[in-house]
């Protein structure tokens, strides 16, 4: 394992982001609060209660979710479809780096940004809702495995896209819908049951839900499916990103 | 500056193979062959220059050693390690300087060069990479962001972080290309300068000037496919052709019967007589200068000057690749 070069290119990634710091900062912080003066202070004061937490209280880990999922795919994506796209994945190609080592500087920078963005939002939604978190050390597992996921997966997409439009077309048509429609801001038991049976195809659900249980200790799928499914999308993502590399494709003509 | 690139140390002897390509074939996805069954061994401390014209496969080549291309058949080794099963071994030894101007924009000359130090596994050593940005004039502009440098400057950028882990090998793609002359001097001079620290040096050039002027051996690539690889000594030897004009005193309408036997060209104004004769025949009798001299006082054909002219790789270049 060439270490060095691993925390080279880590290292790299992560200064990217110092250049962008404020805004990184700035922009969970922003959005955080918007989410809770539409839903939490808005809306959340017409409903009561959803599954017996305030409902400002029930959409904070949709929210960090969302956040860490946009934030994972953006960065990982951006992160290699930069090189490709100006020509300096080059040097990557023709260093003594293996594969699963460019994998994990740039996945893992992009997991290290996404996480500290989801706790700076944690924290901002703090300001507004009382917090509990009743299994801190689940919900760092959880934070920490799902922003590898989707930063696995925002790599894939850098590595596919063949243009700028292309990056930012699979967050906006796939990841934001799932979100939505993943329980971010209800309860599933709350759809007719024909949309609550569609809606555990969302992998999404299976993410919030477990998310969610890490703080109040309920979900809406058991958290063994939400494990479950999480260590699914972590190898199929695996399994692609080897196949890429392998083939070669979009890399090596 | 003699020891400003100190690569890593070379254990074996200067001359030995340290790149040999066997076979190596490329059909690009689409089906364009670029590459046909290319061999070629390039030797220890050596300055290798591959030549050919636009599109003849040069960049195909190179990539494909460094493992940016994979090839469609054949093997490369680098100082014995297969360039794809122990792509470890192999990668570390060499250091790319690509045709294309790229780069992180954003990141600082010091920065980008660091970089490339951590990536290929070496330690950090500030002080190298301060001998190597001095010794390409970059030290003042370390601070400087890629974007805010000249081209020229860029490609010194790229040279550098190819240096930047010691490389035993180092590829130059079109190093000099939209380089000023004075800046080309510069870069030969740094690329002798390896050379004698024990670098072996493969560059592409479209300045046949400079494969004259720095080449120890020469390959000319064409099509796809390898048609020459000679010692440029050899080579300028061998396929020098040398040309002997005489300037008339009076014009001529025609070349004089009696004078048929030395295929002589009349220059278009009548003025000058060309004779073209081979160098390699070497030791003057085979020349046919002598008598040719001889019969043009026969002929009564009197001139007033002559010189000869040793045609320069260009025109042997030129020649070779020159669609048949
Ligand atoms: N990625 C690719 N896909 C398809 N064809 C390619 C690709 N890269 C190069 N080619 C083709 O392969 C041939 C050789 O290209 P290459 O870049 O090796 O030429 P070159 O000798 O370096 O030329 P130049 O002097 O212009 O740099 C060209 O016809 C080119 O169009
Ligand atoms: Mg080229």
């Amino acid at each position: 394992m060439n270490l060095k070069a691993v925390r080279t290119l880590y290292l790299a990634e992560l200064a990217r982001t110092k250049r962008t710091m404020l805004q990184s900062i700035v922009s969970p912080v922003i959005s955080t609060s918007l989410y809770f003066v539409v839903f939490g202070a808005a809306i959340g004061t017409r409903i009561s209660e959803v599954a017996g937490v305030s409902y400002g209280a029930f959409i904070v880990p949709g929210l960090i979710m969302l956040m860490l999922l946009t934030q994972s795919v953006a960065t990982a994506s951006f992160g290699i479809f930069f090189p490709r796209f100006s020509g300096a994945i080059y040097e990557l190609l023709s260093a003594p780096v293996s594969y699963a080592e460019i994998v994990i500087g740039y996945v893992g920078a992009a997991a290290t940004k996404a996480v500290a963005l989801g706790l700076i939002a944690l924290a901002t939604a703090s300001l507004f809702v009382p917090l509990e978190i009743a299994h801190p050390l689940w919900m760092l597992f959880f934070l920490v495995l799902t922003a590898v996921t989707f930063s696995l997966l925002g790599f894939i997409i850098g590595i596919w896209a063949d243009g700028f439009e292309q990056l930012q077309l699979v967050p906006l048509l796939i990841i934001t819908p799932l979100t939505f429609l993943g329980g971010t801001f209800y309860a599933l038991e709350m759809l007719p049951p024909f949309w609550q049976a569609v809606t555990l195809f969302n992998p999404v659900v299976y993410l919030v839900s477990g998310f969610r249980w890490s703080f109040y200790g309920i979900g809406d799928v058991s958290l063994a499916a939400s494990l479950g499914m999480i260590g699914v999308f972590l190898v199929i993502g695996i399994g692609l990103v080897g196949w890429i590399f392998k083939s070669g494709y979009r890399l090596k003509p | 500056m003699t020891t400003a690139f100190a690569p890593s140390p070379i254990q074996a002897a200067l001359g030995t193979p340290m790149i040999r390509i066997d076979g190596v074939s490329k059909t690009y996805r689409g089906g364009f062959q670029a590459l046909k069954e290319v061999s070629l061994t390039i030797n220890r401390g050596e300055i290798f220059a591959l030549l050919g014209p636009n599109g003849a496969g040069k960049t195909t080549l190179i990539s494909i050693i460094c493992g940016l291309v994979n090839a469609s058949g054949g093997t490369v080794t680098v100082d014995g390690h297969d360039n794809v099963g122990d792509y470890r071994a192999a990668r570390e030894l060499i250091g790319l300087v690509p045709q294309e101007l790229t780069g992180e924009a954003f990141s600082t000359v010091w920065d980008t060069v660091r970089f490339s130090r951590g990536l290929f596994g070496k330690p950090r050593d500030d002080a190298y990479l301060e001998r190597i940005l001095r010794a390409l004039t970059l030290w003042d502009k370390r601070n400087n962001r890629l974007m805010a440098l000249s081209g020229g400057m860029k490609r010194r950028v790229l040279i550098a972080k190819a240096l930047s882990h010691q490389p035993q090998v180092l590829f130059l793609d079109e190093p000099t290309a939209g380089v000023d002359v004075e800046l080309r001097r510069e870069m030969w001079q740094i690329v002798r300068d390896l050379r004698d620290e024990g670098v072996t040096i493969i560059l592409t050039t479209h300045y046949i000037e400079e494969a004259e002027e720095m080449a120890d051996r020469i390959g000319v690539i064409r099509r796809g496919e390898l048609v020459l690889v000679k010692e440029k000594q050899a080579l300028m030897r061998q396929l020098g052709r040398k040309e002997l004009t005489l300037q008339l005193k009076a014009p001529l309408a025609s070349v004089p019967e009696a004078l048929a036997p030395y295929h002589l060209t009349l220059s278009e104004d009548g003025q000058a007589l060309i004779y073209r004769y081979d160098s390699s025949a070497g030791n003057g009798e085979g020349s046919g200068i002598a008598e040719l001299l001889g019969a043009l006082r026969e002929a009564g054909v009197r001139y007033s000057d002559l010189h000869t002219r040793q045609s320069s790789l260009e025109e042997i270049f030129v020649s070779l690749v020159k669609e048949p």
